[in-house]
């Protein structure tokens, strides 16, 4: 037996540095209070701490680090979007993405996969040429690709789909790549941790103090704690965070269900969606599919699961890769997605002084994690909304200024 | 398999139906500011709670008011519009 592990039993404290600081005590008043343990709440800390130093800020969890949707999503990383704002955006997040095992020194696993988004149809033929020639003209790497390629990427798909809907063709987006979820998490909490910022789980908001329209102050599980700046990045949970400071949003919550099958030998190394079939699908490293499709149809706040959406996937699955007929589902969840009528994000300053918000992420938010941390973090450092979010403040909607964002959601449209 | 009870066909399954959002009263757009007119048309009340929602069972086209409770997903009644704002 390896004599280490003698220190692991013989020890009554934990001997080698945890992840993060467990700490007992909450602290009176930060300078900046995040309100969700998140990876976007926790992206947004870690470069509070490292781009701006602001080291003096809290994170609050009302459940444990990254149980939301960061561990809940199908864990997809592209930037090929629609609108000119929208590829800017998500183009910044694949790039921080890629150095960012470096940045934590943990690996997140992420891996380059290529990302096919299938048409059946005519129409959907000439959105995967507008989105491709949209995405070039940005020096994005975005092709509509024919038949004879997918066949030779992909040979174990019937391209007929069981005859009923063939594929004609497909936006082929070559950077296109899955990471580690809840590592991205880790990775942020832990480099934020080491800077100094204080991580607090099972520790609920029940309150905000506004005065005059200013922030005053956080109520929590653990008791009352000062500040002048809040950050909300709670997803699912973001409509009765408004509800405590008198905000309104258009948010609608609608969960998001995933599952995925028994791990099989590796057959499927790109990821692969079809907007028709209502199917993602990407392999994982241990061999399992990671399978969704889209929000379920009516407003839940909570995450169950349906076998209506196991049986309507199974069967779109099945169209493509009829010889899965006999592969079973071992795990299925749901999240709950932040629904926008515009399938953007709210990201920035609010009519409360103080008051920063980080929501809408509906279906589309692990991929952004980087770049809405980097950008919320300026944004609440210098009180002023980043140029690159500009186009998701939540007064666009008053402003009847919406952003069109209608590549953003890979199936459901 | 989840049960909706429509107040003309009966208990039928929720497949058949579709959700229209919550019940609101539209303000007359004659008299409200733009503000208020797109505080109308985006903004919703997306707390968790027993909402008044529309539904709409698709097979016969029939649109009736359902009380739901958003954080169980329980529906406590549905009953037909009674044509008068409330």
């Amino acid at each position: 037996m390896p004599l280490r592990l003698l220190r692991f039993a013989l020890s009554r404290r934990h001997p080698e540095p945890r992840m993060f600081t467990e700490r007992d005590k909450l602290g009176k008043t930060y300078d900046v209070v995040i309100i969700g343990g998140g990876g976007h709440g926790l992206a947004a800390a870690y470069y509070l701490a490292k781009n701006h130093g602001i080291t003096n800020v809290c994170v609050l969890e009302k459940n444990y680090l990254g149980g939301g949707n960061t561990g809940r999503n199908t864990t997809i990383v592209r930037s090929n979007y629609l609108t000119p704002e929208g590829v800017a955006f998500y183009d910044r997040s694949l790039k921080l993405f890629e150095d960012l095992s470096q940045d934590f020194d943990l690996n997140l696993f992420y891996s380059t996969r290529g990302h096919f988004t299938l048409a059946h149809t005519d129409s959907a033929m000439r959105t995967m040429r507008w989105r491709a020639e949209v995405n070039k003209h940005l020096g994005i790497e975005s092709e509509v690709v024919g038949r004879d390629f997918i066949k030779r990427m992909v040979p174990e798909m019937d391209l007929e789909c069981s005859g009923h809907s063939p594929i004609q063709g497909a936006l082929y987006h070559k950077p296109g790549a899955v990471a580690r979820h809840d590592a991205v998490a880790w990775g942020y909490g832990r480099g934020a941790d080491m800077r100094g910022v204080e991580i607090f789980q099972k520790t609920e908001v029940t309150g905000i103090d506004v005065e005059n329209g200013k922030v005053k102050g956080v109520g929590t599980s653990r008791g009352y704690i000062s500040t002048r700046k809040v950050l909300c990045a709670v997803a699912g949970s973001t409509p009765r965070i408004t509800k405590m400071v008198g905000i309104r949003t258009p948010i609608v919550i609608q969960p998001l269900q995933a599952c995925v099958t028994e791990p099989i030998k590796p057959w499927l190394d790109t990821i692969i969606v079809s907007g028709s079939l209502h199917v993602y699908v990407s392999q994982s490293d241990r061999g399992e599919l990671v399978m969704g499709a889209s929000v379920d149809p009516y407003e839940i706040h909570s995450t169950r699961s349906t076998l209506d959406f196991t049986e309507g996937l199974c069967a779109h699955m099945l169209d493509m890769f009829p010889f899965l007929s006999n592969t079973k589902v071992n795990r299925q969840w749901a999240g709950m997605a932040d629904m926008t009528p515009d399938f953007a994000p709210i990201m920035g300053k609010t009519p409360i002084e103080g008051f920063y918000i980080d929501a809408g992420w509906g279906t589309w938010g692990f991929k952004a994690t980087p770049v809405s941390g980097e950008t919320m973090s300026h944004t609440v450092a210098n009180d002023v909304d980043h140029e690159l979010i500009h186009t998701f403040r939540l007064s666009r909607f008053k402003e009847l200024d919406l952003t069109g964002e209608k590549g953003a959601a890979s199936v459901g449209h | 398999m989840k049960l909706l009870t429509c107040p003309i066909n009966g208990t039928r399954p929720l497949q058949e139906f579709t959700w229209g959002g919550e019940y609101r009263v539209m303000p007359d757009p004659d008299q409200v500011s733009d503000e208020e007119w797109a505080d109308y048309v985006f903004n919703r009340n997306g707390a968790p709670g027993i909402k008044k929602e529309w539904w709409h069972h698709t097979a016969s086209g029939i649109w009736f008011i359902a009380e739901r409770d958003t954080e169980r997903d329980v529906v406590l009644r549905t009953y037909l519009y009674s044509g008068k704002d409330e």
